[in-house]
């Protein structure tokens, strides 16, 4: 019996060899080596049944408990939200899926103005002009900000807060290494939270590509000072770059409107499941200048017309700053990216539209706003440990001693609660904290839930 | 057969951008009611407007059911776009990674509550392990040229823990351009080696190359020409007789499956695309998934976290404590969706089915090759004798010189058969370079029509060039200006109605 994925059945295989001239297939590989040879089989597991496949595979991810399955709190740079079931099935249209780049722009239509529309909308949010067609995620984001905003401006001292996501960190750490960037972190107000504008200015000279704030921060809290921030950076002529979870633009200012050069960010939220840290959405978006532009990474769609002038349409652009053509001198080594989920953040928003992503953004900042008042009432809990606006994330302190971040949360657990990410490794100085999520998800009776098996945990009286 | 794309479009442009088909107060979206509470969000953080198109649910489903129509995929026929390796991608794999058990769980859970997947990922290493001849291998790239990043990342750390930094990467001069890319990007000189009459490394050539400043070599084996660097032995002795390490691009690992391994010609870095060998789709550019896979003196130094089991307490678990690890290349673990279907994929070839995968993609590579040959207008460029892998690079050139038709006009044209066009101008060592890989997905009958199509198309270009430099015809749109579209960028509806008001 023939292969189901491979229509050349042995027959035809012996008619194509005969036809070809060659005696074997093994003449076909003679070019191997001897010594190289694979001679024995590989040790993998034989070739199974579609339907074996299907129960083997199910079974083993059974022993995943899903978010939506119990009650969970986790966010930290992905957000769970519920994803209306017409993007999953336009995403999976097989012409989107089983599509390739779109290098032949006359049969790629559909994609590339796709797109287009992923990065017109992603410019409406963040008040850029222009947004590439996709990075890895928002840390390698991040970390290509830094390098671009090391070529436009010629020099090498990236400023970030201290409080910034430590995963980012260490991808940016990374991407630094290559062109040798020095990364200096600038302190926080113990109280608020937010970038200790004194140090900012103190740290800023001639010497300083840029400047990058997270705001929504990791851990929760607004920047409430972001043109100030960018006053500064800009005054000595340094980059402003801010990172966003694209949900609260909804609701809150874009950051071209205060100043941002460039915007990065974490596109999961629009219309992409978790799916265990990936596949994730890049965003990165930045204003209409011409340095800019010639040193923006990745992929970029453009609108033109055919070549008699008569029909609009699409296609891939600038590409001379990409590595297939600019080769050591590209501007990144992007090639693969993340195309399909930047469609479903496409399909995702216009569902959405301006109004329903606002109340969207309202809905989560009200439900974390809800969380947080039943939870600071709590003796043995502080929520949020600061002192300024949040959105839909907030830490969560558990002040009961001898009572860990870590047992609260198996407390938790055991009444089929995941509770927030403890962040008592990553800033120990915030003592037993962790970091909680709410979105449209949670009703207002999980976070009743919460809050009666959170008392409990800590023992406190009601 | 003949081809006629969808075309849903007026008279002066394809079907609307969404936000021309926008109407006030419209919307595609409902949300349950929101807590009882205020946040304490002030005013001045507050936006006041925001431009988003408003549509209703089936307006929105209609508008990108009629772009997907206008937009060609490995299920709407051939695609034998070479070093992409476009073949069939199994549904089933789509319909396990879409479960709420893969997709709605989060990578900071607690252990205990995403064993199934830290199993998946564990086994799929192993799998990977085993395909390669590595001792490792880390998930988190996201893309393979993300994979050449970290494993030059990884390469500067092994060097530096050795107490020597070494600058220089070699790159063939045959390779995939983000092997430069990827090099300069983790701080390299890139070192280029031509390749010799037989379309293989220099090996002389690179005898002068290496030096005690040589970190790597970066091969791809196959190479781009589809042919096996045969003298990869030799090859190995003489870069790691500096010190040097020896990375594999794995864009081409569909040629070699179950034959030969990176691991065993010496190879201390590999990385895999599971996007293309391990099909798992595209998606129109991403996303796909990366891993890579080293040798035992390099496991130290891979990113954090690592999986490990406990075999006593037969549990999987995340370990951050790796001293000498470079720290990471990507939030979280790696796209976990795109993982969980490699690993079916791999389940449902098993040992067998990826040799036989192997075995048909090289033999119809071969088969066009011997078929092409005998075409007049197309010439087999270097070592004519000997059999390909996975691709093959013919050159337009000799059509070229008789008609003036040019290796993109045959490839657009293409187009206009139902067939989507080879990579052309790559390998640059081939003028007018067609850049074959069939696949295991072809039956015989479409490498035929394939041929023949070629065929009919010289034949075009020698009877009515003219007509050629405007195909394709029967695609959505004819060909685009993609000169204008550089020279005046718009690239976003913002610049677009500025650019429209001028």
């Amino acid at each position: 019996m023939g292969h189901p994925y491979i229509p050349n059945t042995r027959e035809i295989r012996e008619q194509m060899l005969v036809e070809i001239g060659v005696a074997s297939i093994d003449d076909l590989f003679s070019d191997i080596p001897e010594k190289i040879r694979l001679k024995k089989e590989l040790k993998l597991p034989s070739q199974t049944s579609e339907l074996e496949v299907k129960q083997d595979v199910q079974k083993m991810l059974a022993r995943n408990k899903p978010f939506t399955q119990m009650l969970s709190f986790l966010g930290g740079g992905l957000w769970p939200h519920h994803i209306p079931a017409h993007v999953r099935s336009l995403v999976q249209r097989s012409e989107f899926l089983t599509s390739y780049t779109p290098y032949q722009a006359e049969v790629s239509q559909g994609m590339l103005q796709a797109l287009f529309e992923y990065q017109s909308m992603i410019c409406e949010l963040t008040g850029m002009d222009i947004s590439n067609a996709s990075m890895y995620d928002w840390a390698t984001a991040v970390g290509e900000a830094a390098l671009m905003c090391a070529r436009v401006t010629g020099r090498k001292k990236i400023l970030v807060p201290e409080l910034m996501s430590p995963e980012r960190f260490s991808v940016l750490q990374n991407y630094a290494l290559g062109p040798s960037l020095e990364l200096v972190k600038i302190g926080y107000d113990w109280a608020t939270g937010q970038i200790d504008l004194s140090q900012l200015r103190g740290k800023l000279g001639q010497d300083v590509a840029c400047v990058y704030i997270e705001n929504p921060s990791y851990l929760g809290f607004l920047e409430t000072r972001g043109e100030e921030i960018a006053d500064a950076a800009h005054k000595v002529g340094a980059l402003f770059v801010v990172g966003v979870n694209p949900i609260s633009l909804g609701l809150l200012k874009a950051p071209g409107d205060y100043g941002a050069d460039i915007v990065v960010g974490e596109g999961q939220p629009l219309g992409n499941p978790i799916s265990f840290g990936g596949p994730t959405l890049g965003i990165f978006a930045c204003r209409d200048d011409t340095k800019l532009i010639r040193q923006i990474p990745g992929r970029l769609v453009g609108a033109t017309t055919t070549l008699d002038e008569k029909t609009r349409g699409f296609t891939m652009v600038l590409q001379t700053r990409e590595q297939h053509i600019r080769r050591e001198r590209a501007t990144s080594n992007i090639c693969s990216n993340e195309a399909l989920c930047a469609v479903a953040a496409a399909i995702y928003l216009a569902s959405l539209g301006p109004r329903g992503l606002r109340e969207l953004a309202e809905t989560c900042a009200a439900n974390a706003s809800y969380a947080i008042k039943k939870l600071d009432t709590i003796d043995g809990l502080e929520a949020p440990i600061f002192a300024s606006p949040h959105f839909n994330e907030f830490t969560l302190r558990c002040t009961q001693p001898k009572l860990t971040i870590k047992k609260f949360n198996a407390k938790l657990l055991k009444q089929g609660i995941q509770g927030g990410k403890p962040i008592e490794g990553e800033f120990p100085e915030f003592g037993e904290t962790a970091l909680l999520c709410t979105t449209e998800l949670h009703r207002r009776e999980d976070i009743d839930r919460l809050a009666d098996v959170a008392a409990e945990a800590v023992g406190a009286r009601k | 057969m003949r081809y006629q794309q969808a075309r849903w479009a007026d008279d002066e442009r394809l079907e609307p951008l969404v936000f021309e088909l926008s109407k006030a107060k419209r919307t595609g979206y409902t949300l349950p009611p929101k807590a009882p509470s205020e946040s304490n969000i002030p005013n001045k953080l507050i936006r006041a407007e925001l431009e988003l198109p408003e549509l209703s649910e089936p307006e929105v489903v209609r508008h990108y059911t009629r772009l997907s129509q206008m937009n060609y995929g490995i299920d709407s026929g051939f695609y034998p776009l070479g070093s992409c390796t476009m073949k069939y991608n199994p549904k089933i794999c789509e319909e396990l990674a879409a479960l709420e058990t893969a997709s709605s769980i989060h990578p900071y859970q607690d252990e205990d509550t995403v064993q199934g997947a830290l199993e998946l990922m564990y086994k799929l290493g192993q799998c990977l392990a085993e395909i390669a001849g590595v001792a490792r291998v880390c998930l988190h790239p996201s893309a393979g040229a993300h994979g050449e990043f970290l494993g030059m990342l990884l390469t500067r750390a092994y060097h530096r823990s050795r107490g020597k930094e070494r600058k220089e990467v070699i790159v063939p001069d045959s390779a995939h351009g983000t092997n430069f890319a990827s090099a300069a990007m983790a701080g390299f000189d890139v070192v280029v080696v031509p390749s010799n009459s037989r379309g293989r490394v220099d090996l002389e050539a690179l005898r002068k190359a290496v030096s005690k400043r040589t970190a790597a070599l970066m091969l791809t084996n196959p190479n781009t020409l589809g042919l096996f660097e045969d003298e990869i032995l030799k090859i190995a002795e003489v870069v790691h007789k500096v010190g040097g390490l020896l990375y594999y691009d794995g864009a081409n690992l569909n040629g070699i499956l179950g034959k030969t391994r990176p691991g065993d010609m010496g190879f201390d870095i590999v990385h895999f695309n599971l996007h293309k060998t391990f099909s798992t789709p595209h998606g129109g550019g991403g996303p796909g998934a990366g891993p890579i896979g080293v040798s035992r003196k390099l496991e130290k130094f891979l990113p954090v976290p690592v999986i490990e089991y406990n075999k006593k307490r037969r549990r999987y678990y995340l370990d951050y404590h790796r001293p000498q690890s470079i720290g990471k290349v990507k939030a979280f673990y790696g796209n976990f969706g795109v993982l969980v279907k490699a690993y079916a994929y791999i389940l449902l070839m098993g040992t067998s089915g990826l040799q036989e995968v192997t075995e048909t993609a090289v033999l119809n590579a071969n088969y066009v090759m011997h078929k092409l040959r005998g075409v007049s207008g197309y010439e087999l460029r270097f070592d004519a004798s000997g059999p390909r892998k996975h691709e093959v690079v013919f050159s337009a050139e000799p059509i070229k010189r008789e008609t003036g038709i040019t290796a993109r006009d045959i490839a657009k044209r293409l187009l206009d058969y139902g067939m989507h066009a080879p990579t052309y101008y790559f390998p640059p060592i081939v003028p007018e370079a067609l850049m074959i890989e069939p696949t295991e997905t072809e039956p015989k009958e479409e490498l035929d029509r394939f041929v023949e199509t070629l065929k009919v198309i010289a034949d075009e270009a020698r009877s009515d060039p003219e007509e050629l430099r405007f195909a394709p015809t029967q695609t959505a749109v004819g060909r685009l200006d993609e000169v204008k579209a550089s020279r005046e960028p718009i690239l976003s509806w913002r610049m677009y109605k500025r650019a429209s008001k001028k």
